[in-house]
Parts: C-alpha cells; sequence; structure tokens
C-alpha cells in the first residue's frame, strides 16, 4: 500500500515536473544492454570451408567494424549457424548479435530481406544510431554475397575438372 | 480553537495534493530518486540503482574528476552561513547583512589571489571558467578592435574559447589556430614566428582538459611579454594542481574554474592585470558590480565557497600532488601489467598526474564505457559525442582514427581512493578483455594481418 502511495507521489511529480526529463540525451533500451552483456553467437567460423560466408562491412575509421559469418546447408540452401564479431559501440554490437540470431533457420532469399529498420524497431534504436542497424543488413547481405561467389567459383572449378576428364576419358 | 487550528494543519500535511503544492518543481524533481523505469516486482532490492536501461548494485565509483569535483565538506560548512542567517546582498551599503557579505566576498577574493600570486584587486567573479573565457576573448579583442585584429590560440583548446574565437571570426577578426605536437604540446617556435603587430591575444590552456597535459606557461609568458601580446590562459584545470604564478608566467588574463577544485557549481573568477593595465570590454552590463567588468549581484555564498576552496588547495596542493602521482602509477601499472595496446594519449612526463587518458586498442570507446557501467569514466569517442566525428583533442595529438575511437579519461582526485583504484582496474582489464573477444580487428592482428592495409567498404 505504500508503495503505492509512492508511486503515485512519483507518478503526480513527474506530472508536475517541465518535460526536461523526456528529452535524454541517449538512453540505452533493455534489448541492447542485454545482448551487450550476455552476447549471443560471438565467435568465428573457418573462412575457408566452403559452406561458410563472410561478410565484413564498415570502416575504423567510422568506429564500426562487422564481421558476420553464416554456415549454409549446401543441400537445402537454409542458414544453420551464424556467428560475429563487431568493433563498435554497444548499439553495433547489439544489432549484429540481433542478425545473428534472426538468420538463423532462415532460407538464404528470405534473409536478405532483413531490413534495418526492422532491426532498429527491435532495438528501440535513437535516430543517431540508425548507422548501426544499417551495417548489420549490409553484413548480411555481403556474408550470402561472400558464400554464392565461393559456390560459384567451387562449380566453376568442378566443371572445369569434369571437362578435363572427359577429356582424358574420351 | 486549537483543535480546530490543529486539525486544519493535520488535514493539510495528509493531503497530497496540497502537500505536492508546497514543492517547487526542482524540490520535487530532486526528492524523487531516479528510476523512470517501472521496476518489476521483487526488484526493489536495497541499493539497486536503475536508469537509462542500466541496472548497478549501487553509485558507480567516480573517476570522472576533469567534469566536476564533490565539495568539499570544509567548502560547504563555510558557505552554509551565507545561505541561512548571513544571506545579505554584498552591494547593500546601509545595513549589516550588506556590510559582512561584502567582507565575506573581500575575503574570499584575497584567498583566491593567494593561490596565483596577484593582487585581490586584479580578481573578478563570474560565474564560470566558461564565461571568464568569453570576456577574456571578446572582451579585449573588442576593446582594443580598432588597433589589434588578430587572435592566437590552440587547437586544442576548451569549446568555449574555440567558439568565441569563431564568433570574432563573424565580426571580422583573424584567428590563427595553432596545432600541437603529437604529445600535446604546443610549439614554442611557431608560436613565435605566428606573432603578428596586430595580434591582440595569444590564449593557450594551462592543463588541458581531455589529456590533462601541462603547458610550458613561462615560456609562453616570456615569448609573450617580448612581443607585447596579452597572454591569457585557461587556467581552470590547473588552478590549485599546479602552481601557478602570474608574476613569472607572464599571465595577463586568467580563468579559473570553482566546481573544478572541490568548489560550487556556477561560480569562476577573472584574473586581470593591473602592472601593465590589461583593458577590456564588459560582457554583462549593469549596475556596475566588480569595478565595472561584470554586472550582476555577486553571488556570496558561492564565491565564500570558492575562497574556502582555495585555501585549502594551497594547504593541500602538495600532499594531494603526490597522493594522486602515487594512485596514477598504480592506475596505469595496473592496466598495462595486464593488457597490451594500452596507449597514453598525450605527454606522460608534461601532464597533471590525475588526469589519464588512455587508448585501448581494437575496442571502441562507447562500448567500453557500457560495460564500465560501475565506474563513472568518460570517453573521446564519436559515439559519444553527439556527431560522429571523434574528440577534436584527440584528433589534433594526430591519433590514427581507429585509435581516437578508442579513448578512455581516468579522473583522480583528492577523494579517491586505493580500493577505488583497484576495482577500475579490475573492471576495465575485463571488459577490455571481453570486448577484444568480440573484437574482429584484434582477430585479425592475432592471424597477422595488417590492419592498415585493408580497403575498407564504407558506406
Amino acid at each position: 500500500m505504500l508503495r503505492a502511495a509512492g508511486r503515485r507521489f512519483l507518478r503526480l511529480g513527474s506530472e508536475h515536473r517541465a518535460p526536461t526529463a523526456a528529452v535524454a540525451a541517449r538512453a540505452y533500451h533493455e534489448r541492447v544492454v542485454d545482448h551487450y552483456d550476455n552476447p549471443r553467437n560471438v565467435g568465428s567460423f573457418d573462412k575457408n570451408d566452403p559452406t561458410v560466408g563472410t561478410g565484413l562491412v564498415g570502416a575504423p575509421a567510422c568506429g564500426d567494424v562487422m564481421k558476420l559469418q553464416i554456415k549454409v546447408d549446401d543441400a537445402t540452401g537454409k542458414i544453420v549457424d551464424a556467428c560475429f564479431k563487431t568493433f563498435g559501440c554497444g548499439s553495433a554490437i547489439a544489432s549484429s548479435s540481433v542478425a545473428t540470431e534472426w538468420v538463423k533457420g532462415k532460407h538464404m532469399e528470405e534473409v536478405l530481406s532483413i531490413k534495418n529498420t526492422e532491426i532498429a524497431k527491435h532495438l528501440s534504436l535513437p535516430p543517431v544510431k540508425l548507422h548501426c542497424s544499417m551495417l548489420a543488413e549490409d553484413a548480411i547481405k555481403a556474408a550470402v554475397k561472400d558464400y554464392e561467389a565461393k559456390k560459384a567459383k567451387l562449380e566453376a572449378g568442378n566443371a572445369e575438372t569434369t571437362q578435363t576428364e572427359k577429356v582424358d576419358g574420351a | 480553537m486549537a483543535t480546530a487550528a490543529a486539525f486544519r494543519l493535520l488535514r493539510r500535511a495528509l493531503n497530497p495534493a496540497v502537500a505536492r503544492r508546497r514543492f517547487s518543481t526542482a524540490a520535487v524533481a530532486a526528492e524523487t530518486p531516479p528510476s523512470p523505469l517501472p521496476l518489476a516486482t521483487g526488484e526493489e532490492e536495497a541499493g539497486m540503482v536503475s536508469m537509462k536501461g542500466v541496472r548497478i548494485s549501487g553509485r558507480p565509483l567516480y573517476l570522472d574528476m576533469q567534469a566536476t569535483t564533490p565539495v568539499d565538506p570544509r567548502v560547504l560548512d563555510a558557505m552554509l552561513p551565507f545561505y541561512l542567517s548571513r544571506f545579505g546582498n554584498p552591494h547593500s551599503r546601509t545595513h549589516l547583512y550588506g556590510w559582512e557579505s561584502e567582507s565575506a566576498v573581500e575575503a574570499a577574493r584575497a584567498s583566491v589571489a593567494a593561490l596565483v600570486a596577484a593582487d585581490p584587486k586584479e580578481i573578478f567573479f563570474t560565474s564560470g571558467a566558461t564565461e571568464s573565457n568569453n570576456i577574456s576573448v571578446k572582451g579585449l579583442m573588442r576593446f582594443h578592435r580598432a588597433r589589434k585584429r588578430h587572435v592566437i590560440t590552440t587547437q586544442t583548446e576548451h569549446k568555449c574559447v574555440l567558439d568565441s574565437c569563431r564568433h570574432l571570426q563573424q565580426e571580422g577578426f583573424e584567428i590563427t589556430y595553432l596545432p600541437v605536437r603529437p604529445d600535446g604540446l604546443v610549439d614554442l617556435g611557431h608560436l613565435a614566428d605566428a606573432i603578428r603587430p596586430d595580434t591582440g591575444l595569444v590564449s593557450v590552456m594551462a592543463v588541458n582538459n581531455e589529456i590533462g597535459v601541462v603547458q610550458p606557461l613561462e615560456e609562453i609568458g616570456r615569448i609573450c611579454s617580448e612581443k607585447g601580446v596579452v597572454f591569457h590562459t585557461d587556467a581552470a584545470q590547473a588552478l590549485g594542481k599546479i602552481p601557478i604564478d602570474v608574476e613569472k608566467m607572464g599571465i595577463g588574463l586568467m580563468s579559473l574554474s570553482g566546481h573544478k577544485i572541490y568548489g560550487p557549481k556556477g561560480v569562476g573568477a577573472l584574473y586581470v592585470r593591473r602592472r601593465p593595465r590589461v583593458r577590456i570590454e564588459p560582457q554583462m552590463n549593469g549596475g556596475g558590480q566588480e569595478r565595472g567588468i561584470r554586472s550582476g549581484t555577486v553571488p556570496t555564498p558561492l564565491v565564500v565557497g570558492m575562497g574556502a576552496a582555495c585555501e585549502i588547495a594551497m594547504k593541500d596542493m602538495d600532499y594531494d600532488g603526490r597522493r594522486i602521482s602515487t594512485l596514477q602509477e598504480r592506475l596505469l601499472n595496473g592496466i598495462r601489467d595486464k593488457l597490451d595496446g594500452v596507449v597514453v594519449n598525450g605527454s606522460l612526463e608534461h601532464r597533471y598526474p590525475g588526469n589519464l587518458n588512455l587508448s585501448f586498442a581494437y575496442v571502441e570507446g562507447e562500448s567500453l564505457l557500457m560495460g564500465l557501467k560501475e565506474v563513472a569514466v568518460s570517453s573521446g569517442s564519436a559515439c559519444t559525442s553527439a556527431s560522429l566525428e571523434p574528440s577534436y583533442v584527440l584528433r589534433a595529438l594526430g591519433v590514427d582514427e581507429d585509435m581516437a575511437h578508442t579513448s578512455i579519461r581516468f579522473g583522480i582526485g583528492r577523494f579517491t581512493t586505493e580500493a577505488e583504484v583497484d576495482k577500475a582496474i579490475e573492471l576495465t582489464v575485463r571488459q577490455v578483455e571481453k570486448l577484444r573477444e568480440m573484437s574482429p580487428l584484434y582477430e585479425m592482428v592475432k592471424e597477422g594481418i595488417d590492419i592498415k592495409s585493408i580497403q575498407w567498404a564504407q558506406h
């Protein structure tokens, strides 16, 4: 009962207060802090593994570098695992962590449609931090592109070897 | 009758609406504890503080002494009577309240003057070092606008000096922003070369607020007096910490701040030399208080506080200096013992020991600050400023861009304890290691890749 009365007093107090409190400089959303304290999927896969796509985006000069890696099941085209490493502020770390969570278990085409605005909304990023979510979206796309480039190179290589085999066999 | 009155009083006291009305908004804001997030049930543990999405077990350790300092209890003792009983306006000439207030202000003025080896007639009280800087730069140049059109300052000055200079540029003056060496010190040769016949002012801060570097004031003062230019120094971070002598250092104008030396916020002082007389145009017009230099009622309690802080600083400067040096070594060695890739920004020899600005390679500043929520420190990283640019002071030092994002400033003061320093070391090391685990740059360096050789895909 006392807590309720206290809460009422607090709420009444805040009504009286001029809206200066609402214009606070930077408030971390709980989710951002959570991703920072308990980061999901931090790590590295082997870059040379043909089932792994690596996306490296950003620049140290801007203060943000993200490396996002996806492990793809060749047969189904689904992403079975993802991990990340980020040099950047709390919002950048949280954005890339969320990105790795969201890509797991999805098809490669599906993840290309993940938009930075969705990440930003999930983390309640303030306008000044929107570029962090943009970088996460870029990282996903770069990882997928890298995997597909690797696959294409491998297939080109296989095609060459089968050609030479045919020539030998003939 | 009495019971009716008592009943009325009781009803007023118990009625929340009336109780509310008795407090001003400031008092209400001060009374409610900081907890804008709704607390979940069972979370009201003793000492838990929740603010801006961050929950910590109690108030953080304070290691940000360059931002502000706690008021020394001895200073508060000196101030309180002037709020409660001796509350007169020092400019009231007709009664005891005014006379005692004025005499307290003059005593404080003498204390401030003694700390910098000046005459009390040369000290004027203002609202802070920012105002003193404004008066020095704009007031001096506007007075001499006919003959002096040029100002020299450095790229690492405080924002208020740089902004005042920029304002003067709009009025048609010319400003030279001198670069500094990588250790943060001004090049005396460049300074001497930059002085022209129409130079009216050289402004170089004594101790830099971000990197703690101490400029060679005596040499600069000598160059300025040889060339007949007024030397202004922003000594907000220097007062009471390094010895200042306006005669030996040839200082013509000096800005001082109260809340950097364990005094109250909202008060500062301006030193204006009398022999040879430095003329300035007042920037606050009014009843002519402070010899016409700065109109406005002098806030006696704040000024008394500043005077008390200066007296204490005079007595404790040596002891504090030695103690803080030891703590700084403890902090630096403690961190360096456990981490590699730690760079000190700015000269380590010409430095005020209470300011330690470190860069941790491959770790970004704001993310480190987010993890150091139990230590109150500050950073020179882009993310912590409103723009995405790293601190201009670090850039002026020529720090590599990737290192400019990773700096943390530790501020040690009179009340910092060894336990606080040890805890800060432990927390910093832990967070840096955790973030380096998460850092792709650290991974690349460990694999032997040279980061500088990579072509980054910026967007």
